[in-house]
């Protein structure tokens, strides 16, 4: 909210975060990106630039597209036969749909948490270590794992049965887990597709504390349905709805505190206020 | 938000003031009894008619079974006749035919789920491999004879045997082991996926060990079907008397099945009794494959459960 | 008359009763300026008396809504322009209660002064207390009609008011330099109009309130009478007529 006063010097606020950043960094920017499915025209035309170790929110109503949006930015996309996608995803200048962008190099860069918790049925300490072999990982691997699992607050609760497997967690456990795993490939970006939809809310808690800690090392993107998270947890958030050919579009993408104190689009501010199917 | 508001309710009806029902819970359940009886009666059914085989089975083989049943060579003398030949014959041939269905049919399901492209091609290859699967199998024993035994020149050989028997399972296996790894949750892919793994990577990691209990069931099961299999083995195998264990791939051979069909062939009275001692060991024998098929099965599972 | 989708029935009266409280708070504080006035112009003194107690039911009544106003935020969630709605109506309700509090103090005036009798028939200061009152009506108005334009010009009738005031100021120095004798009764006075200055004050704030729910933006109305003075006298020396 902008201060017009009649002239004096006013005090301003402290800054939000301890970080002290002139401006803010871009590290993903989305340029025209169509999303097909097929004929079906899934998102259309979507213009967007995310911060470097902010976390920005996409909400906006179920179909919409936002997951559809997130899964481009990790080429998830391409493991659904019929999906196309065209425009430009470009990551530290470089556009990650063409063709000559391998995947699988992407997405040891840019990670991803999904919904539901689905850790591999394989030990806790393998379940953290296998993607970081895979991708050739060098180094000492204890340390690694131990280092993952410490940044994603499970250190504690599982450094003594590391050989269990790791479906004898409980469910908010499990997602910690499944953050740790992400974290082993030492990505930039981590992507979290409702990483807490399918949690109870102590455990939504803990992961968005864990989030806002990450968030000093890592850009983070999330999808969630729940506004009191995105509100509460967001630096950035992205309004995503349908379009009158029931195409995902994106609506409004702005600072979270502006978005829900005063909304630009109309329609931004019906879905906020829940004036909205 | 203007001034004056007014919003729907979102219920569109309200309960019936006096509703009335009339339930006859009495009869209903009266019903439910009568097919339970109904059920009973099959349930019963099916036991006494199973337990009639059994008995048909076990009446007369009960006093022929004997170490030496199993530890002796065939002969013309009932109180000397065994079944070790056949016992081994039949080790050997579907031990042979379950690595050659197991490696073939996983490689083949592998490729299908994974990696064919999911179009008119690969539905036709679908069905005609659920088709083959009902085949009848003196089919395949026909198809053993000019193929393995005559034109790659393996005469009546326990390679030969091993690979028509292989031919025979295979689509069951294919179609079973397509079955497991369809049934791997798309969650286990995508997590693999979503880390930077390679399309091999995932199957070999992550797919395998988990479809594996399925695959293995699969594979046991076919090959308790081909240990009991006769008609092909006659076609393709089949020698009246072998004396001796099988010593190689392209030794003679004799199976369990053909033996009991040879000892029902003889006039004398004794040999109808030494094939139903025979059948006897043939069903322990099966009883143990089956079980051994579940003890794997909860091993992988417990190692593996998504 | 706008038909909304069924969403959030009970949410959407919540928000009415909000407003509702708001124009029922409003209309006993225009009361009690009323009858505050009425009882200095002809000393009633019982009138006043009533006035005071008055006061005690326009504070209850405050407490309650904004209790209200709490729970509403506790468990709705209310978010952008709900949000804001919420934060003004804080705010209105406790400019209100002020200026109840104000109207209470020029009705103990008129119980301080009641055995003296009037300095002088009274026109400035009701005068005052109408352009207040209607200040009042039209502010609360455009905060049922969200209508930013009116909230300002409202806020700019203070003027007027603040110029009555100086009226008054100026006569009642002279009447208390001519006859000492006549201090008390002229002190109380000034006292008197100085409540009503600071009640057109509170309306201004209410206007302010208004036009950061409309708006989201935060907008001091208080200053610019002078340069607003010197513009008018500018463009009637000119001869032109009309603002920009």
């Amino acid at each position: 909210m902008a201060l017009r006063s009649t002239g004096t010097t006013v005090p301003t606020l402290p800054a939000k975060d301890n970080t002290a950043r002139t401006q803010e960094e871009t590290i993903l920017r989305l340029d025209k990106l169509n999303v097909f499915y097929g004929n079906f025209h899934a998102v259309s035309n979507v213009d967007l630039d995310i911060q470097k170790n902010r976390i920005t929110a996409f909400i906006g109503p179920s179909g919409c597209g936002k997951s559809t949006v997130l899964r481009c930015i990790n080429r998830m996309n391409d493991l659904v036969p019929s999906a196309r996608v065209e425009g430009q995803v470009l990551y530290h200048g470089q556009n990650l749909n063409s063709r000559n962008v391998d995947p699988v190099e992407v997405r040891r860069r840019i990670g991803m948490v999904f919904q539901r918790p689905n850790p591999f049925p394989k030990s806790i300490f393998e379940n953290v270590a296998w993607g970081a072999r895979i991708n050739g990982f060098k180094g000492n691997m204890a340390e690694h794992v131990e280092r993952c699992l410490r940044q994603a607050a499970l250190w504690d609760e599982v450094k003594d049965k590391l050989k269990e497997s790791g479906l004898s967690l409980s469910g908010g456990q499990q997602q910690r887990l499944c953050i740790a795993r992400a974290l082993a490939t030492s990505p930039d970006v981590i992507l979290l597709d409702e990483p807490a939809s399918a949690l109870d809310p102590i455990s939504t808690l803990r992961i968005e504390e864990l989030l806002r800690e990450l968030q000093t090392h890592y850009s983070i993107v999330i999808v969630t349905h729940n506004m009191q998270q995105a509100a509460r947890l967001s630096d950035q958030t992205v309004f995503f709805s349908l379009s009158d050919t029931r195409s995902g579009i994106l609506v409004e993408a702005g600072q979270t505190e502006q978005i829900f104190t005063n909304p630009v689009d109309p329609r931004t501010e019906a879905y906020i206020t829940g004036r909205f199917g | 938000m203007s001034a004056n508001v007014q919003a729907d309710t979102i219920i569109t009806a309200t309960p019936e003031p006096s509703a009335t029902f009339t339930p006859r819970t009495r009869v209903r359940r009266a019903l439910g009894n009568v097919w339970r009886v109904i059920f009973l009666g099959s349930t019963v059914l099916a036991v006494v008619l199973l337990g009639m085989l059994l008995w048909s089975i076990l009446e007369p083989g009960k006093d022929w079974l004997s170490w030496r049943l199993i530890t002796n060579m065939p002969s013309r003398i009932p109180e000397k006749a065994g079944m070790n030949s056949a016992i081994w014959g039949s080790i050997w041939l579907v031990g042979g035919s379950a690595i050659f269905s197991f490696v073939i049919g996983l490689g083949s399901a592998i490729y299908l789920e994974e990696y064919a492209a999911k179009n008119r091609w690969t539905d036709f290859i679908q069905t005609n491999i659920s088709n083959l699967a009902g085949v009848p199998s003196i089919v395949y024993g026909l198809l053993g004879l000019v193929i393995f035994v005559d034109l790659l020149g393996m005469g009546r050989s326990i390679l030969a045997g091993s690979l028509t028997m292989g031919l025979l399972i295979l689509p069951v296996v294919v179609i079973s082991s397509r079955e497991a790894i369809r049934a791997v949750p798309s969650s286990l892919r995508q997590a693999s996926y979503g880390l930077g793994a390679t399309q091999w990577q995932t199957i070999r990691h992550h797919v395998l060990p988990a479809a594996m209990p399925g695959i293995l069931t699969g594979v046991i099961l076919s090959m308790s079907r081909a240990i009991g299999e006769t008609a092909p083995l006659i076609v393709v195998g089949g020698a009246s008397q072998v004396l001796f264990r099988p010593d190689g791939p392209f030794s003679p051979y004799m199976v369990m099945p053909l033996q009991i069909f040879n000892w029902t062939s003889r006039p004398q009275q004794d040999f109808e009794h030494l094939a139903a001692a025979a059948i006897i060991v043939l069903m322990i024998i099966l009883l143990v494959m089956n079980s051994l098929a579940i003890i794997l099965r909860q091993h992988f599972s417990k190692k593996n459960r998504w | 008359m706008q038909r909304l989708p069924a969403t959030r029935v009970a949410y959407e009266q919540e928000i009415q009763h909000l407003r509702d409280n708001v124009v029922t708070l409003a209309s006993m504080v225009d009361k009690a300026i009323a009858r505050a006035i009425d009882a200095l112009k002809t000393q009633d003194v019982q009138l006043a008396r009533e006035v005071r107690s008055g006061d005690k039911e326009i504070n209850a009544f405050r407490w309650q809504a904004e209790e209200h106003a709490l729970v509403v935020i506790a468990t709705q969630g209310p978010m952008a322009g709900d949000l804001r709605l919420i934060a003004a109506a804080l705010q209105i309700y406790t400019d209100l209660e002020r200026m109840g509090d104000h109207a209470a103090g020029v009705a103990k005036i008129v119980i301080q002064t009641a055995d003296e009798p009037l300095l002088k028939p009274l026109v400035d200061i009701p005068r005052m207390a109408d352009v207040a009152r209607s200040m009042l009506k039209d502010a609360i108005t455009s905060f049922i009609e969200l209508d930013e334009e009116k909230a300002r010009e409202v806020a700019i009738r203070d003027d007027d008011i603040d110029l009555l005031y100086d009226q008054i100021y100026r006569e009642l120095l002279t009447y208390m330099m001519a006859d000492p004798e006549t201090i008390n009764r002229a002190t109380r006075l000034l006292w008197a109009a100085h409540n009503l200055e600071r009640i057109g004050d509170r309306v201004t704030n209410i206007c302010e309130r208004v036009a950061f729910m409309t708006s989201g933006e935060f907008v001091s109305m208080d200053g610019g009478r002078k340069k607003r003075q010197r513009d008018k006298l500018a463009a009637s020396a000119s001869g032109t007529s009309g603002l920009a």
